[in-house]
């Protein structure tokens, strides 16, 4: 049909002159095959003997890298997490260690405390039975005074009564008196 | 076409419709005729799919670095999307014949990308490459079925799981279907490259239309977008169809490990 | 003007087998279609079903390739 075409507006393409459908020109068959077979046969041979194999080396080391840095990492988290622990275990014992320190501190200054207290109180008693003792000397003190002016006021009023005072007498007296 | 050429006759110019003439087979040196050990453009494409291949797969991979080089991942993604596929379809015991599909696949996928050169020549356009691959998967996947199941290989057709009256009917379908399967299977991609490619050409010739006429105004502006539309399509059709063309024969490849539906 | 008759012939046959190519169309948009909605419903279950997909729409274009065929054969080789 091409044919026709050109030889109607006379610009015959000659090349193209026999051209009907290509697919269907069975003298080239014998000519594409061989040539496909010769290029899958090479393909076959480059993929199989090389490119292959070399892929899947490289997928595989990778996947080995791979596993091998997520191992690596899993470990390292387990390292963390310890680590981790550790310190918090570290600092429950010292908030313990702190809490025991605090507690014998607080003990000890209250032993102190009571002790001070006890010798305060000890000191306090002993300055008042000092001082009921020292009461009670000057109250002897004094009643032994008011014997003697008692004594004395007693002779010299009786002596300016005009009387003779004998002392024993006096003394009786005033002692009788004195315990009534 | 006829008409348009007709039509133009009287400005000098023509628009030229050749879409079939870029999957001629054609001597690369000398003017002779095709044999079978001509050396030809199907030659020199196949040898570029070849070279390409080898850089992306074995010189990409040369460094063998851990942490993948542009090119090495490229590669890799390769590697683990084929090999992917054949255990997500076929199973784990179709890996031993992953090389051939990854073979089949990287082949396919360079020259329909290849193709899609200006000027360049589709390898795969051609019925004689994709029957001789289909034909292949389609007489490996057969025998291999019948070595490792024995005639078992024949309850493929079998449907146990279908009522009993309907199951001669479903095994005559099935056996029909199956021996359907390496036409189907070569003519989608043959099929596919060619008409993206053919419209692409079609849409070409409608360009110099601006030289013949004022129409060409409209028409050449709306050729550049269209061919720049459907280049798009088939660079996604480049890659869809590799990837049909390999989750297929993993699919047949399935059926010869696993016979029992 | 026979051989115009049967070109002729044949080049309505081309047409008229590319609408086979419309109908592989509405069947991938079909195939596409419904396993959106499917995927939009169960997203997490559709990310193993995408090769099921292209299965699919291999299929169904295979055949709209056949169509194509026939007008390519019709076109150049008849």
């Amino acid at each position: 049909m091409a044919t026709e075409t050109h030889e109607a507006t006379g610009h015959g393409a000659a090349e193209a002159a026999d051209v009907g459908m290509p697919q269907l020109d069975f003298t080239t068959y014998g000519n594409q095959i061989f040539w496909l077979v010769v290029t899958l046969v090479v393909i076959f041979f480059v993929l199989s003997r090389i490119a292959l194999p070399r892929i899947a080396a490289v997928l595989a080391e990778r996947q080995g890298t791979i596993t091998n840095d997520l191992a690596a990492a899993e470990d390292l988290k387990v390292k963390a997490v310890e680590a981790e622990d550790a310190y918090n275990k570290a600092l429950a014992d010292a908030r313990v260690e702190a809490q025991n320190i605090v507690n014998a501190t607080k003990a000890e200054i209250k032993g102190q405390i009571d002790d001070a207290i006890a010798k305060a109180d000890a000191d306090i008693s002993a300055k008042a039975a000092e001082g009921e003792k020292k009461i009670a000397e000057i109250r002897a003190g004094a009643l032994e005074s008011v014997k003697v002016v008692a004594k004395d006021t007693a002779k010299e009023i009786v002596a300016a009564m005009g009387g003779k005072a004998d002392a024993k007498s006096v003394t009786a007296a005033i002692t009788a008196r004195m315990k009534g | 076409m006829a008409t348009e050429a007709h039509g133009a006759e009287d400005k000098g110019l023509e628009l030229v419709f050749h879409p079939m003439d870029q999957f001629i087979v054609k001597p690369l040196f000398g003017d002779g005729g095709v044999g079978t050990f001509t050396i030809t453009n199907v030659t020199l494409w196949m040898a570029i799919t070849v070279l390409a291949i080898v850089a992306l797969l074995v010189l990409g991979t040369s460094g063998r670095n851990t942490v993948p080089s542009r090119i090495q991942s490229i590669a890799e993604l390769a590697y683990g999307f084929i090999r992917k596929m054949v255990e997500d379809v076929a199973g784990k015991d179709a890996l031993p014949y992953f090389p051939y599909i990854m073979t089949l696949f990287i082949f396919i996928v360079f020259s329909n990308f290849l193709g899609l050169l200006p000027g360049a020549f589709t390898t795969t356009s051609h019925i004689a490459v994709t029957a001789v691959m289909a034909m292949a998967v389609f007489l490996a996947v057969t025998i291999l079925g019948f070595v490792k199941n024995g005639f078992g290989f024949l309850s493929v057709f079998w449907i146990s799981s279908a009522p009993l009256p309907l199951r001669p009917i479903l095994a005559l379908i099935e056996v029909i279907s199956y021996f359907v399967r390496p036409v189907s299977h070569s003519i989608r991609l043959a099929g596919n490259m060619m008409a993206g490619h053919a419209v692409i050409k079609v849409f070409a010739a409608f360009a110099p239309m601006v030289l013949i006429g004022w129409i060409g105004v409209l028409v050449t502006p709306l050729s550049i977008i269209a061919i720049t539309a459907i280049y798009a399509l088939e660079v996604l059709v480049a890659f869809i169809q590799a990837y049909v063309f390999t989750i297929l024969t993993c699919v047949y490849l399935k059926d010869a490990l696993h016979p029992h539906h | 003007m026979e051989g115009d008759i049967v070109q002729m012939g044949a080049y309505i046959g081309a047409g008229l087998a590319c609408t086979g190519m419309g109908g592989a169309a509405v069947g991938v948009g079909h195939v596409v279609g419904n396993f959106l909605s499917g995927a939009l419903r169960n997203p997490s279950a559709a990310g193993g079903q995408t090769a099921t997909m292209f299965i699919g729409i291999a299929f169904s274009e295979a055949l709209g390739i056949f169509s194509f065929l026939v007008a390519l054969l019709l076109m150049f080789a008849v």
